[in-house]
């Protein structure tokens, strides 16, 4: 078998060949990429265990938006749901993440599309994305909202904005949108407003007005120029910065830039959270890391590195229901899953509107198949069972808060891991890519 | 009608803007020396009337409601943007993006408009006495904007519902547009906006009217919507 064309290849480019364009699918990046699993966590040794740290039980109070804004964000957890469309989700998905959230002590963050009543409502802390679409927007749901997201980039296809099916623009969502219903939507990349980098300061000024300086404003970055990104973020005045690395979702969008753009999030982290050192803003801004976050150990280690809160999109969804075999109602759905071409476990057809288990579709019949109170009560416990599983590796590291986890704390698996996150090694003393010396071996 | 005057030189953008928010339903303000300051008017909710005695900076009056706001003088970028009602007039030129994503109320520049004038446009009136730079209407989804002047290139790229009248030259057409012969509907709507803005100098029975070209994009599938015509070009070429 040819390693330049194995059998998928040939299928890829019989599939261009017959149908003249190119693939589109939800989700993240696919491919094998440098990650959270190719770093371990060193505990506390007789030599560093602190008995005062190890008592009691481990905080995970997450503070956001402590720069600028009157009230800063309070959560009990450090992992907030990221923004997912209305349009690209059900209303029932949008309220069971939004009551998931409540429920967990955490924030839920709206998307492309506006803000829903229920998901305020559900929501007791709620983040409002002000996307370039501008879709939906209106200036009362952003007074509304605890907290401002201004969307410059997303993870998955960081340039580009994404795509919403014509499949999924229903009427209530076309009119919510200001659009017609049924076209297939490309969203734009950039917000219509402002004309680049120099707008942004005055932007944020701009929300701040609107919403009486009263919450904090972040701003999301899709991974790629990460340290010049984040350097315009804090220089515009952001209170949080957002990273957004390219295992992160998407509802839809062209996989040729799913998959051949953006940085893994191991390395945004790392470069995010050095940049707002090297600035002298560690601490003032905060960071949120999203993308392919999946367990409490992927939350653990992503502080280490300098995040001081995770954002979760697609395992979110997963706890949810998402590629189950069976919906709420108990039926199974395998045979819905085939009628997509794939299998439960194996699911990425979000942009085709017809998701089995009734989370990425807006047709009511499937909608229904989704139960928001028990969808809601699945990501609730999974958001604390992460939180529990990073607060375990915390207090193993000898630490009294998940936030005192620090870079000192990790060793890379592999050369690639340890040069992107800029840690040991592991048995090693070598950092590749720094120069020789103290922690560089 | 209660009379207020308040000085921006004294009290800042902040405070302006709270005074603004204070000012009861029914009041007239008087803004000195608003002197291009950004951000000046935004978000206001009440129906007020607010008059600047001087050139404001970007975003004034944006994300707003209800207010009838009169400049005297220029405006910076994104003037009226993410306007949901009320007015805005604006007695000089405006920057880049006026009117964008303004989902209601009405913009009126009584001089010419930057780059991507009425961009994103989702509801609002967008009336400019003079010119309008390249890419005005740029993937505007429904509301009107009327050029009493020349428009520059690119006129109306990826525009949706929205609907353009051009009473001088167009430079080009962006993709996706179409100049048409405007019908009766068109007339009255026109002769209205150009009454209602105060603009004599146009002929709304000698307007361009520019709109979509109607084709509904389908990108994924290659399907069309239902009663449209095909899509012309290549997925890449298609935006929302
Ligand atoms: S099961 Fe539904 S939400 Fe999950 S990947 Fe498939 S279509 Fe998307």
């Amino acid at each position: 078998m040819s390693h330049t064309f194995p059998p998928h290849v040939i299928a890829e480019i019989q599939e261009r060949a017959r149908l003249g364009r190119y693939g589109v699918r939800g989700r993240g990046a696919a491919r094998r990429l440098p990650g959270f699993d190719d770093l371990l966590l060193l505990p506390a040794a007789a030599a560093t265990r602190d008995g005062a740290a190890r008592r009691g039980p481990c905080r995970t109070e997450t503070v956001l938006g402590t720069r600028y804004a009157r009230n800063p964000v309070v959560l009990e957890l450090p992992v907030t749901l990221a923004g997912m469309a209305y349009g690209s989700i059900s209303p029932g998905a949008k309220e069971a993440l939004g009551r998931a959230a409540t429920m967990a002590g955490t924030a839920a963050t709206t998307g492309d599309g506006g803000m829903t009543p229920q998901e305020r409502d559900a929501a007791k802390t709620l983040v409002y994305q002000l996307t370039p679409s501008r879709h939906g927007v209106d200036p009362d749901d952003l007074r509304a909202a605890d907290a401002v997201e201004i969307v410059l980039g997303q993870g998955a296809h960081p340039g580009p904005g994404g795509l919403l099916p014509g499949e999924k623009l229903r009427p209530r969502v076309a009119r919510r949108r200001g659009v017609p219903p049924g076209v297939d939507l490309r969203a734009p990349a950039d917000h219509p407003d402002w004309a680049g980098p120099d707008g942004l300061a005055v932007k944020i000024a701009e929300i701040r007005e609107a919403t009486f300086w009263r919450v904090p404003v972040f701003v999301k970055l899709g991974a790629a120029r990460v340290a010049e990104d984040v350097t315009l973020a804090v220089t515009a005045g952001a209170d949080v910065v957002v990273v957004d690395g390219m295992q992160g979702g998407t509802g839809g969008g062209e996989e040729v830039l799913i998959e051949h753009t953006g940085l893994p999030t191991l390395a945004a982290v790392r470069i995010a959270a050095d940049t707002l050192a090297e600035l002298g803003v560690r601490g003032e801004v905060q960071l949120v890391v999203s993308g392919g976050i999946r367990t409490g150990a992927d939350v653990a280690k992503a502080l280490a590195l300098g995040a001081d809160a995770v954002s979760v999109g697609v395992a979110a969804l997963i706890a949810l229901g998402c590629n189950s075999s069976s919906d709420d109602t108990g039926a199974d759905v395998t045979a819905d899953y085939r009628a997509l071409g794939t299998a439960p476990g194996a699911c990425t057809a979000c942009h085709t509107g017809g998701c089995p288990v009734g989370i990425a579709t807006q047709d009511d019949v499937l909608a229904d198949r989704l139960d928001p109170d028990l969808g809601a009560e699945r990501v609730a416990n999974y958001l604390r069972a992460i939180t529990a599983e990073a607060a375990l590796l915390a207090a193993a590291c000898g630490h009294a808060s998940v936030h005192d986890l620090r870079r000192d704390d990790l060793v890379a698996l592999t050369v690639e891991a340890a040069a992107m996150a800029r840690v040991p090694l592991a048995g090693t003393t070598w950092i590749p890519g720094l120069p020789s010396g103290p922690g560089g071996g | 009608m209660a009379e207020v005057t308040l000085d921006a030189d004294r009290l800042g953008i902040r405070g302006l803007n709270a005074a603004l928010h204070a000012v009861p339903a029914g009041a007239h303000v008087r803004v000195l020396n608003p002197r291009g300051r950004h951000n000046l008017a935004v978000g206001l909710r009440e129906r007020i009337a607010v008059d600047f005695a001087g050139p404001c900076g970007h975003y004034l009056g944006g994300l707003g409601a209800c207010a009838e706001i009169t400049v005297w003088g220029p405006v910076g970028r994104g003037v009226g943007e993410n306007l949901m009602s009320g007015g805005i007039r604006v007695r000089g030129d405006a920057g880049g993006g006026a009117a964008a994503a303004a989902r209601g109320g009405t913009i009126v520049v009584a001089g010419d408009c930057g780059s991507v004038a009425g961009i994103g446009l989702a509801g609002g009136t967008l009336a400019i006495a003079g010119n309008a730079g390249p890419y005005c209407g740029r993937a505007a989804r429904s509301g009107v904007i009327l050029v009493c002047g020349d428009a520059d290139v690119g006129l109306g790229d990826a525009l949706g519902d929205a609907v353009i009248y051009v009473g001088g030259r167009i430079a080009g057409l962006g993709d996706g547009a179409l100049a048409a012969e405007p019908d009766e509907n068109d007339l009255t709507a026109a002769k209205l906006i150009a009454a209602t803005c105060g603009f004599d100098h146009v002929d709304p029975e000698n307007l361009t009217k520019v709109t979509s070209v109607r084709y509904r994009p389908r990108l994924l599938s290659g399907r069309r919507a239902a009663g449209r015509p095909p899509v012309p070009g290549r997925l890449s070429a298609a935006s929302a």
